[in-house]
Formats: C-alpha cells, structure tokens, sequence
C-alpha cells in the first residue's frame, strides 16, 4: 500500500518497500536531490530534512514510518528564518565544496526556529550532528549569528 | 625540487599527451552556451548576445575556488561586471586544457591559480581588446579612446555592452599580444568577490554527480574485498538477486556490483551477496606489524635525498642531543561526496558525468576498461564534493572501476557510487610513515647537527606516474618538506627509505608536508628550547628565504607572540612553506575534558604573491585547519588481524566537529610576485603548531599521531 505524506506542502505518496530510508525516497525516486548522502548511519547530518518541523537525519528513517507527516526539504524550506539563513550563508559565503551544506542550512533554520539568539554553545550543541569535511565551521558560526541578527532586526 | 616541480615536469614530458588532442573547434563548441552566435575569442572566454560571460573552467570546483578565482582573473582583465560572469567546466580535452605545469588536465599540487594565472589573463585581455576593436570600429573613434569599465564599453556619449559589441568582436583577428594590466589596475582581483557558486550551494540547487539521473538509470553498489590485494573466486548471487529491486549481479576485477531500481535496493543486494575471497595474495599483516617494519627501516640511515656538512660528526661532538621517533597513521580523504560516476553506453560511445581531478587522464583509462576510443568518451564535469587528493590518481583506479561496473551492465545508464565504508576501507590512503630524528645542539645552545630518517611507501611506483615516484631509491613525495626545508642547518642529512606493502596509497592534501612538516616542526621546536632560545627568534635566525621570516614575524605580531598565556593556557608556532606559499601559525591550547587539546585559537600568517581573493585565501586557511585538526586530534585507519581496516564510517573514522574548530585569524602578505596555491599548505604547520602548544602546557612532547592514540596524554 502506498505511503502518503506531506512533502514541501503537497501530498506526496511513496509505493514501494516501507523500509526504504526517505532519504532514497527522495533522492532516487522523487528526485528531489538537495538532500545528500554522506554516511548512511546518522553520523554527518548531510541528508538532514525536517520532520514536523524539527531536524530529522533521512538516511535512518524508514519512509513506512512517516506516514501523514510533514516533511520538508532544503527545495521546500521557506520563511523568514529560512531567508535569513541563507541570506547569511551566501553572504559570508560558507560554502565550499558544497556537498554538506543543504544539511547544514537545515539544521541551522531549526536551531534558529527553537533559540532565535543561540550562544556559541547553543550552535556548537544544535550543529554538532552536521560534519563539515571542508571545515566551514568558522562561517557557519557566523552566519548563524549574522541570521540571528537579521531576524532580531526584522521582528 | 618539490614533488609538485618533478611532477609538472614528468607530466610534461610525458607520453600521455602526445596524441590526445581533439580537434580545438570541437572543444570549443561543445564549451560554448549553446544559444545564439557567441563570441569566442579563445578557449576560456565566451561573450553571448545576452550579455552573459562564460568563462570554461578548465579545474575540478571542490570547493576551494578556482570556478570563482579563475572566472575573477579573466573578468578583471575583461573589465567585466562580476553579476555577468557565468561558468562553464571545460570538456577533456588536452591540450587544450591542460594544466601549465602538468601537461595534462589535472587538478594538484595547488596548482589551480598558479599555472592559469598568465593564461587567464591573456585570454581576458585579448576579448577585450577585440570588444575595444569592435567599439572603435561601430563609433569611427580611435580605439585607444575606448574605455572599457563594469563591463560597459564607452566612448564619449556613446555606450555599448559586451553582448551588444560580440558579433561584431567575433569577426576581428584575436590579438597574440594583448597589453595586459599593471596591478595597480587591478579592480577584481585582490577584492573579496563573491563565491560564483555560492547561492547554488546554499539552497540545494547545485549539482554533483551524485544527483544526476538518466532515463532508465540503475543504481549500482560495489562489495569490494576485505583485505587490499584480495579478488573475487566466486559468487553466489541468488541471495542478492532475490532482494526487491535488484536487477542484476556482476563481477568485476575489483569487486562484486549491485545493479538495482534505487540504492537502498543496490544496498540491500550488497548486504545480500555470498562471495568466496581469494586472499592469497592479500596485504594481511596487520598495522603493528608494519610500524615494526617501518622503525626498524627507519633506525637505518637509508638513501640520501639530501645532505650538507658532517652531521654524524657533528652529532657525535654536540653538547647535548635528542632522538625521537615519530608514527604518522594511514589516513582516508573521506570527502563528503563518496566516489561517484554516471555513465551512459550508446552506440560504442560514452558519456560519463564524475567530478574527475584529472579529466583526461580519467577518460582515457574508461575509454580503456570499455574497449572504445578516448575519442568516443564525453565528460561532463560536475562539481565535486571534496577530494582532499582522493579523486586524482594516478592509476585511474576509481574511473577505471565504474567504467567496468557500466560495462558489465550495458543496458541502461549506470549511477556508481560508493558507501562510506567503500570510501574509508577503500585505500589509497595517506601513507603511513615513521620519521627518526637525531639533533644536536653546541655549548652555546646552537643547532649543530640534524640527522632525519623517513620511511613511506610511494604512491606513485608501479603507476602510469613512476617516473616521478622514485629515483636512485628516493621518492621526493616522501621528503618533501624535510629535504629542501626553509632551514639552514650547518650540518645535516636526510634520508629517505622506500618501503612496500599492499595498502595502496595516495596523495592527501599537502602530500609530504602532512608529515614532513610535523617532524621538523615539533622536533625544533625542542631542540630550540634545548638550547634555551625563543621559538620565534630561534626559527628566523636559521630561515634561509625572506618570505619565510615575513609571515614568521607577522604571526608573531598578529598573536602577540611573548605574552603570557591565560591560566591554563600554552601557545605553539610553526612555520612550513609547501607548493611555493608559506604558512606560519600560532596556536593557543588548553587541556580538554577528553585529555586532548583544545584549540581555542589559530593565528595565520600567508604568502602566497598576489592574493587573487583574499576571502577565498583566508577560507582556505581556514579549511586547512580544520582539516588538519581534526585529522591530528583523531584520525587514523588501523590495519587489524587479517589486514583488515577495523574503521568504516565516520562513527569511527572521526571527522573534526563544529565545537572543535578553533577561531581563526588570518594575515596575507600583500606581495607583487606571482600567485601560489592556498588549498594545501594551511595544513602542513597546523598540527606541529598544536603539539608545540601541547608541550609547552604538559611537557609532553607529541611523537604519534592521533593525539587520540593514547601515548601523546
């Protein structure tokens, strides 16, 4: 039978193995390809969508598990905090090769959604499950800080 | 010579580019947008209707900055405004876009900058010469009154854009000659122009090969041995072909593939398969075992790679010495994007999407494994998700390894990629290497004498490379960094053992320097200290090259070098020249609650000519860091019983997280020499700088890496 969720905002359903991680739901079948494979194990946080809003890592959850939920991906994620941190991302230019980085806006837009003002401790505990291999940390930091300032600014 | 200078000139002298090259109106179109009558005066630059500038980007893009630094350097010359600046990867096609210092395409050695520097410049100038032309002729004024600024051309009242002038540019002879720019007329370069790539990789839209699809694709996973030298004796498929989703099992030299409908299926068939290894000829001795070999190598003098004075003499008349024996690990890229490669078979032609570091040179050995003409083979380059050096090789081995994967399933387009653990227990692995150092002071605390051994593989013997790899038993990829050091020691030897083993190994950012700087770094710092002298001070008295002493003195003044540090808290410095930049950085360390250290702050001072982007510089010290941090702190691949490689993904092979990166504050040398790399040589005195802190706040002096092995607390 197939699986119904909520994806990007349209009813989205999946027909095939209830166990298949969404992250090949949606990468292989859906196409939807921002989200990335690193690791397979929850170690890297590159596949990293949100689930109900908050961060979930794609790679370990098994589609059959998030029937009638809401799922959004780096495609879908919108809003003021989504273009706060992505304004902030492109301008300090955090990215190098890229690859980590969908996952890293991700979970910056869901730290930022619960502590609007995040110390560096509150980054160093909400980023930890986001490696970087490219070691952009020093920008991620400040980009998360610099969105935190334009959110302030446009409250 | 460094390894970089004797890999140019083997790669330019080398077989591998007679006979390669495509026909330059073919490379040419198929670089060019494909919409309307482009203006194209040469292969890198190309002016649409639309007012677009394509600049053909002839570099592997992973994410230290040629697509934005090479398209900068073009723009300037060209006067051309930044937002209408676009890029385009360059087709395999030597020569040409081979790299000026390889002869063949290629992306290494921290090259990227350097070698297209004149090249670029050129090519950005001559278009604009020929727009001026163009101008001049339209508006019947001397071309010498045209001026050109932001990408308008003017004169007098009358303006035109790029676009508008391209036709007509198109027509003109393309100057040999082009007058280029002073760099006082600079406006682009030198300037933090913005990441082209930037947007598209902050909102998911840019692409790598791992997000390409073609109609009717498979997605194929590969089982490799569990030993290095290990082959495929038989396979029992069934378990894997009755796994929903698979479409097929096939063997090949390296490996058992998993063909299926989508890669948890391609997974799950992998986890499925029954292979019977043939491990006879297998690498099994496990990693002790080889450092054991490799100390005992190491205790030998070994060949000579460089020598001056009498350091045994000098050695066995110095007033006090140490010896030390330092043990650097195996170490995986691990680039967040695993190996990766599309290939599409049709008519005995193919066309492969792979962010390849060495196009051609990829492309050929494809063309190889699947029996048809290098001609034959279209790359489309996609941007790469790191590579740390793990996606040139100079054997082709992961090219040559998808290639057979799609060969053995030519019905439909193949997606190949690697899992992490493909990655992490895949080899080509930093080498593992054992230095032995004996130094030596006088009365007076002077260095006297200097004597390094430093036992490694090569990476480059038996490969299409071994020209460069060793030579009279001497690899300069080994030595680098130790031989033809910044330091004017009165007597000293350096030699170099060439040791085999059945890892198979490879470049890792910084090559040589990961080690070679180490060694030299800490073991002088002790021996400065040995003889009572500053570290600082001690360094800059024995440093043969003004631009090694400059960053030396301005990271010392960035840090404040000589304060006393926080309660708690130690500083440590280095300094290592690597691929023509140099790199000084101070470290301010504490003792984390791990019993490692904790890198609050990194001080970097970088010479490396003109800085064509000092926001991309200073990112790359940054990467640099990080990268070698978290490598120092916790890395390592261990060979256990059997040869296998007990690590698999990044639960064990532990990459460096956001609240382990230190501050990081960066100097450049404002210079007018030519420009030098930046992807590689932020590494090199990153973890010396460390372990210098580390033994000035425990005492403790750091012979093997990780930190995290355990002998360093």
């Amino acid at each position: 039978m197939a699986i119904e969720f909520l994806l990007n905002g349209t009813t989205t359903s999946f027909d095939g193995d209830p166990d298949t991680p969404l992250l090949w739901v949606l990468r292989d079948h859906l196409k939807l390809t921002g989200t990335k494979y690193g690791c397979g194990i929850a170690q890297c946080g590159a596949c990293t969508v949100h689930l109900d809003g908050k961060n979930r890592r794609s790679c370990v959850t098994p589609v059959g598990t998030i029937a009638g939920r809401k799922v959004t991906t780096i495609e879908g994620v919108a809003g003021k905090t989504a273009e706060a941190v992505k304004t902030a991302w492109v301008a300090i230019d955090v990215p190098q090769c890229g690859f980590c980085q969908s996952g890293q806006v991700m979970s910056a837009i869901s730290l930022l959604s619960a502590k609007p003002k995040p110390s560096d401790d509150d980054i160093d505990h909400g980023m930890a499950g986001n490696l970087c291999r490219c070691a952009t940390y020093v920008r991620i930091r400040q980009a998360i800080h610099d969105a935190a300032k334009t959110l302030e600014k446009t409250a | 010579m460094t390894a970089v200078a004797s890999r140019r000139e083997f790669l330019a002298s080398s077989g591998l580019v007679i006979g390669l090259a495509l026909p330059i109106g073919r490379a040419a179109a198929a670089a060019a947008p494909a919409e309307g009558a482009p203006f194209a005066p040469n292969a890198f630059v190309r002016i649409a209707a639309d007012n677009t500038v394509t600049v053909v980007i002839k570099h592997v893009e992973f994410g230290q900055g040629p697509a934005t630094g090479l398209t900068t350097i073009v723009a300037d010359e060209l006067d051309a405004d930044w937002g209408q600046m676009r890029i385009a990867f360059a087709p395999a096609n030597d020569p040409l876009y081979r790299n000026l210092m390889f002869g063949t395409m290629g992306t290494g050695g921290s090259t990227a900058i350097a070698n297209s520097w004149m090249q670029l410049r050129n090519a950005g100038a001559a278009a604009r010469a020929m727009l001026v032309e163009a101008a001049a002729k339209r508006w019947k004024v001397p071309a010498a009154e045209v001026k050109v600024s932001k990408g308008v051309v003017s004169h007098g009242r009358n303006t035109a854009s790029f676009g508008e002038l391209a036709a007509d540019a198109a027509l003109l002879p393309v100057p040999q000659k082009p007058v280029l720019k002073t760099p006082d007329q600079f406006t682009l370069i030198g300037t933090d122009v913005p990441k082209i790539d930037s947007v598209a990789k902050s909102n998911g839209t840019a692409v790598f090969t791992m997000d390409v699809s073609r109609p009717n694709m498979v997605n194929a996973a590969i089982l490799h041995p569990p030993a290095f030298g290990g082959t495929v004796r038989s396979v029992d498929k069934q378990a894997a072909l009755a796994v929903p989703g698979v479409v097929a099992v096939e063997a090949i030299p390296s490996g058992v593939v998993v063909y299926a409908k989508d890669t948890f299926a391609a997974m799950r068939g992998r986890a499925a398969l029954k292979v019977e290894w043939d491990l006879a000829k297998a690498e099994t001795r496990s990693g002790d075992d080889l450092i054991k070999v490799y100390k005992a190598a190491a205790a030998t003098p070994g060949k000579q790679a460089e020598a001056k004075g009498d350091a045994a003499g000098a050695l066995a008349g110095a007033a006090k010495t140490i010896e030390a024996t330092y043990v650097f690990p195996f170490l995986a890229h691990a680039p967040m994007e695993p190996m990766d490669a599309v290939i599409e078979l049709r008519g005995g032609k193919a066309d492969v999407w792979m962010g390849s570091q060495f196009q051609v040179g990829d492309m050929r050995a494809m063309a190889k494994a699947l029996g048809i003409p290098f001609e034959g083979v279209t790359l489309h380059e996609q941007y790469a998700g790191g590579s740390f050096g793990r996606r040139a090789t100079p054997d082709q081995d992961f090219a040559t390894e998808a290639a057979l994967a799609a060969k053995a399933h030519p019905q439909a387009p193949v997606k190949f990629v690697w899992t992490r653990e493909n990655d992490i227990r895949g080899g080509r692995y930093r080498p593992l290497v054992v230095h032995q150092l004996k130094g030596g002071i006088d009365a007076k605390g002077d260095i006297i004498g200097w004597d390094q051994v430093v036992a490694a593989q090569s990476f480059l013997a038996n490969t299409p490379m071994a020209a460069l790899g060793v030579k009279d038993g001497i690899d300069e990829s080994i030595v680098e960094g130790a031989a033809r050091s910044s330091y004017a020691w009165p007597n000293y030897r350096i030699g170099c053992h060439v040791m085999e083993n059945g890892v198979p190994t490879l470049w890792w950012r910084s090559v040589g320097n990961t080690h070679t700087a180490f060694a030299v770094e800490t073991f002088l710092d002790e021996l400065l200290a040995l003889g009572g002298k500053d570290a600082v001070k001690g360094r800059i008295a024995l440093m043969k090259e003004d631009r090694a002493r400059g960053v030396l003195t301005r990271v010392a003044e960035l840090a404040d070098w000589g304060r006393k540090p926080a309660e708690g808290r130690a500083y440590g410095v280095a300094m290592h020249k690597s691929f023509g930049s140099y790199v000084a950085q101070v470290a301010e360390v504490s003792k984390g609650a791990d019993g490692l250290p904790k890198v609050h702050k990194i001080w970097v001072a970088v010479d490396c000519g003109i800085a064509v982007n000092p926001n991309v510089i200073r990112a790359q010290m940054e990467g640099g860091i990080g990268y070698g941090l978290g490598h120092a702190l916790y890395a390592e691949l261990v060979l256990g019983e059997g040869g296998r490689i007990a690590q698999g993904n990044f639960d064990t092979y532990r990459s460096l997280r956001i609240g382990e990166m230190p501050e990081v504050e960066v100097a450049i040398i404002k210079s007018n020499a030519n420009p030098t790399g930046v992807g590689e040589p932020g590494l090199p005195p990153l973890a010396p700088a460390v372990a210098n802190a580390w033994r000035a706040l425990t005492g403790k002096a750091v012979r093997r890496l990780p930190f995290a092995h355990g002998e360093n607390a």
